[in-house]
């Protein structure tokens, strides 16, 4: 049997890069396809939406020549009369070949795994891990920038309760870069993640001001949500104060990325510059997640 | 001597160096409150050379398994179990803290999917730190530190 994914915080560099290698692979065929996953079926448990996610892991499966099946939320399912996720997965188990799943609670991959005698894909659960965008985001990252050692990397925005951030810091840790931390003084990420950075002996900066960070080399952003603020005159305020947009950037030229979807946290005129890679990273998540079906169903590749 | 205050027992377990006021949180935790078999001995905040006062508990005719010595090292870091018999000191150990907490405590983040309804599963836990201690959900990582763990674990009890 092949291996699942849950979480990365495990990973060393080397398995890490073994996943992006193995993509790279993906990335060539992906579009003529392949039928190396035929007669396979991967069952997307997706106890809350998230239309990118799902949609690239069904994108993936499919163009690997596999079927998917499952649900894209709790609703008018067996887990909306009450299920336990545990039974929800001894269930499914004895239907597909893989299971992704993407839960609001933290912890759930894990307790999948626990009672799934398939290979578990954690495809984010809760504010806690989201490990396949992580992977998509070093993919981005390697792709433009070569060798991340050295480099400046900027996280902005919602640091505290962003699980894409949560997942992405501590990788980016075993990857020799150093991290700018930018955002909000109530949005700051979480001590636990910080424990983390530092056990891995990374080099780090935190601020408030978006200006302190427009010479990284990625400013990698993200968004700062409504419901986090008392109220909204605040919340305008902050999200207002990291906002990317042409004139802020000037002359610089860093990557920008972003795990979408944005509201307004980059101006539209920013797209055009060849270094906004957003959609492009987002489109990175289908070879990389076809690496990891591949991987979980034990397929070589 | 400070030993002499209470009564020596012909056989069993003292548990000394105990921080002072946590004996009764050990008697719980070890269900001595139930256990109508055994007498126990408790002294509350003697005076100790090691820690300046400390509490005791000795229990008659009774051991400890690796997980009681284990859940008393949670409480009482500091703590010794001495292995009586025959009223002289056979065997004397530090608690030890597990690596590894199981089913003793359930995690506070109210959104880790062990506290969800239902969910058969106990609340597991890697201790991260000793002094002072800090354990670690296995799956939502919430990091519960000392006056935490106590907070969690005298509720159960
Ligand atoms: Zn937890």
């Amino acid at each position: 049997m092949g291996k699942g994914l849950i979480t990365l915080r495990d990973y060393s560099r080397k398995e890490i890069e073994e996943i992006l290698s193995l993509a790279r692979v993906m990335a060539r065929d992906q579009r003529t396809g392949t039928d190396i996953a035929k007669g396979k079926i991967l069952a997307a448990l997706f106890f809350e939406p998230s239309t990118r996610t799902r949609l690239s892991f069904e994108t993936a499966m499919l163009r690997l020549g596999g079927k998917v099946i499952g649900f894209s939320s709790s609703e008018g399912t067996s887990v909306g009369k009450g299920e336990t996720l545990a039974d929800t997965v001894r269930t499914v188990s004895q239907y597909a070949d893989l299971l992704v799943i993407r839960h609001p609670r933290e912890g759930a991959a894990q307790l999948a795994a626990e009672f799934s005698s398939l290979p578990v894909i954690n495809a984010g659960d809760g504010s806690g891990n989201h490990p396949t965008q992580t992977l998509l985001d070093l993919y981005t990252m390697i792709d433009h920038l070569k060798d991340l050692e050295g480099k400046e990397i900027a996280l902005v925005g919602d640091l505290r309760y962003g699980r894409t951030t949560h997942s992405l810091a501590p990788a980016l840790a075993l990857f020799g870069v150093k991290l700018i931390l930018v955002s909000p003084q109530e949005l700051r990420i979480k001590n636990e993640i910080k424990v983390e950075l530092d056990k891995h002996g990374v080099k780090l900066r935190e601020t408030e001001d978006i200006t302190e960070a427009l010479d990284a080399d990625v400013l990698y952003i993200t968004r700062i949500q409504k419901e986090r603020f008392p109220d909204a005159a605040e919340y305008a305020k902050v999200a207002g104060s990291y906002r990317i947009d042409r004139q802020l950037l000037g002359k610089r030229t860093p990557l920008i990325m972003h795990p979408l979807p944005r509201v307004d946290e980059i101006a539209a005129d920013v797209d055009d510059l060849v270094t906004a890679v957003y959609f492009e990273q987002a489109g990175n998540g289908v070879p990389v997640r076809m690496a990891l079906i591949v991987r979980a169903l034990g397929l070589g590749g | 001597m400070e030993q002499m205050k209470i009564n020596r027992i012909r056989q069993g377990t003292v548990i000394d160096h105990i921080g002072a006021g946590k004996a009764l949180a050990v008697f719980h935790l070890l269900g001595l409150k139930n256990d109508q078999t055994t007498s126990v001995t408790m002294a509350i905040r003697v005076p100790s050379r090691r820690m300046r006062i400390k509490d005791i508990l000795k229990i008659e005719n009774r051991y400890l398994d690796p997980t009681e010595t284990a859940m008393i090292a949670l409480i009482a870091p500091q703590a010794t179990i001495n292995i009586i018999t025959n009223y002289t000191l056979e065997k004397k150990e530090r608690v030890k803290l597990p690596t590894h907490l199981e089913g003793l405590l359930r995690c506070e983040n109210p959104n880790c999917i062990t506290t969800a309804l239902r969910e058969p599963v106990q609340g597991k836990f890697t201790v991260i730190g000793d002094s002072p201690l800090r354990i670690q959900c296995d799956y939502c990582l919430t990091i519960i530190a000392t006056e935490e763990v106590e907070r969690l674990f005298l509720r159960k009890i």
